[in-house]
């Protein structure tokens, strides 16, 4: 579903990744891993383009995404990403929030936004807060919304960039929950991720990235038992 | 000291007019700065590197030399290089529209810039264009930081339009010049010009604090 080939990525002198080729397939969660500054997040921006690879070759569903002519904002439709951050829209309610893009992007009616966008927002148990405005809600609520409101476009693959790192302890649990109950809905998610225990017990596989190289990959548990490089059993020491 | 404002009593209506001289010229002036502005803004937003250039150009040149000189300029050298005898109040609304709108595009376009870099990634990663990007997310949020920027850039605009008066149009300073050169007296009309000058700029001030703390309020 997601092909990389020999990605490179340069930000002035520091060259970020370093000819990552991967691939992703169907159905699969993927959870990426690695120190800070790995280049784990900047992969998870180059699949939807927010980042333009400097070099290297990104196909989905077999079309090279990579193209200069390719139309970004229609690959993008297909593709959800939720950030460390939220940002969601502050000066809009949590429902307007989930039912803006499918009415501008897709072109469907408020009726038919707003039926999508309710089934969603109960599912991540958030039905009582529709009409409230982001600045109500707390860390876990926000990043709630976020993936609802990624989801109301009814993409094929989810991308998430550290979708707990920003939330206080307690707030950690719901927010993973839901991501849980997404990847048993068979959703192709990419998880830049430091919750190991998640990696552990909900993705089919792991990618190890540092220093902007994927240096082991492969399912989880083998992968946390019995880490094949110095580099990945230093970090597992670490942070397990 | 001899102060005496009973002889510049008669001349307080004279005076008065000034007021609606000012404001009226002031009022023309915001109309042309803000539409221009708002114009070379979004030449400076946008990723052609020529309306860039020409937009940073003319707000390095508007805001790099000073207002009186841009006013003589206007009102002297058109005559001189097109033989059009420009109007007083027509070079007046000009100077001060086209100098404003420099500060104002700069102001336009700090407050978008100050919009937090993420929603425009969030909007991007949703597939939204840019133009309802721009409408819909950006400047909305954008607004409250320019609202209170440009109420200050107003005040000020009031405030320097006493400049005017050198090209002979009969604002509130000049005004006050004049009946100062009637009576003899200087200090009673400048003074009274003063505090009409500080009266206009006051109920400003606070026109500005009350949309500052409405924005605030919708945090």
């Amino acid at each position: 579903m997601i092909k990389t080939k020999e990605i490179k990525k340069v930000f002035g002198n520091n060259t970020v990744l370093k000819n990552i080729t991967a691939s992703i397939n169907q159905g699969e969660v993927v959870a990426v891993i690695g120190p800070s500054g790995s280049g784990k997040s900047t992969f998870l921006r180059c699949l939807n383009l927010l980042e333009e690879p400097t070099s290297g070759e990104i196909y989905i569903n077999d079309k090279k995404i990579t193209d200069k002519k390719v139309d970004k904002l229609a690959i993008r439709k297909n593709i959800g990403m939720v950030f460390q951050h939220f940002h969601l829209f502050p000066h809009m309610t949590v429902l307007d929030n989930v039912t803006y893009a499918p009415q501008k992007v897709k072109g469907l009616s408020k009726v038919e936004a707003q039926k999508i966008a309710k089934e969603l927002l109960a599912k991540v148990g958030l039905t009582d807060k529709e009409s409230a405005y982001p600045n109500r809600l707390s860390g876990g609520q926000k990043q709630r919304v976020a993936i609802a409101r990624a989801l109301a476009m009814e993409p094929e693959i989810m991308l998430f960039d550290e979708p707990t790192s920003a939330l206080d302890p307690e707030m950690v649990k719901e927010v993973l929950d839901v991501m849980k109950d997404l990847a048993g809905t068979g959703m192709t998610m990419v998880i830049v991720t430091h919750e190991m225990n998640f990696a552990k017990e909900v993705a089919d596989k792991v990618m190890f990235l540092d220093d902007g190289i994927l240096l082991e990959e492969g399912e989880p548990k083998a992968f946390f038992n019995q880490p094949k490089t110095e580099r990945a059993r230093d970090f597992l020491d670490k942070v397990l | 000291m001899n102060l005496d404002f009973s002889q510049i009593v008669p001349y307080i209506p004279f005076i008065l007019k000034g007021i609606w001289a000012t404001l009226e010229f002031v009022i023309f002036s915001i109309i042309i700065g803000l539409v221009l502005g708002t114009l070379l803004a979004l030449c400076k937003i946008s990723g052609v590197s020529l309306l860039k250039w020409v937009a940073n150009a003319y707000t390095s040149i508007f805001r790099g030399t000073p207002l009186i000189l841009q006013l003589m300029i206007i009102y002297y050298a058109i005559p001189q290089l097109t033989g059009y005898d420009i109007p007083i109040f027509l070079s007046a609304v000009l100077t001060f529209g086209l100098n404003s709108a420099a500060y104002v595009s700069e102001i336009i376009r700090a407050g978008i810039m100050a919009v937090d870099k993420g929603q425009m990634e969030a909007a991007e990663a949703l597939g939204i264009p840019y133009r309802p990007m721009m409408l819909n997310i950006i400047l909305p949020q954008a607004i409250k930081n320019i609202l209170p920027a440009l109420l200050n850039e107003f005040i000020t605009l009031t405030k320097e339009s006493a400049i005017v008066s050198t090209i002979g149009y009969l604002d509130l300073m000049r005004r006050a010049q004049i009946v100062g050169a009637d009576i003899y007296r200087n200090f009673e009309p400048l003074l009274l010009a003063g505090a009409i000058y500080w009266v206009m700029v006051f109920i400003l001030t606070k026109i500005g604090q009350a949309v500052e703390r409405r924005l605030r309020h919708s945090d």
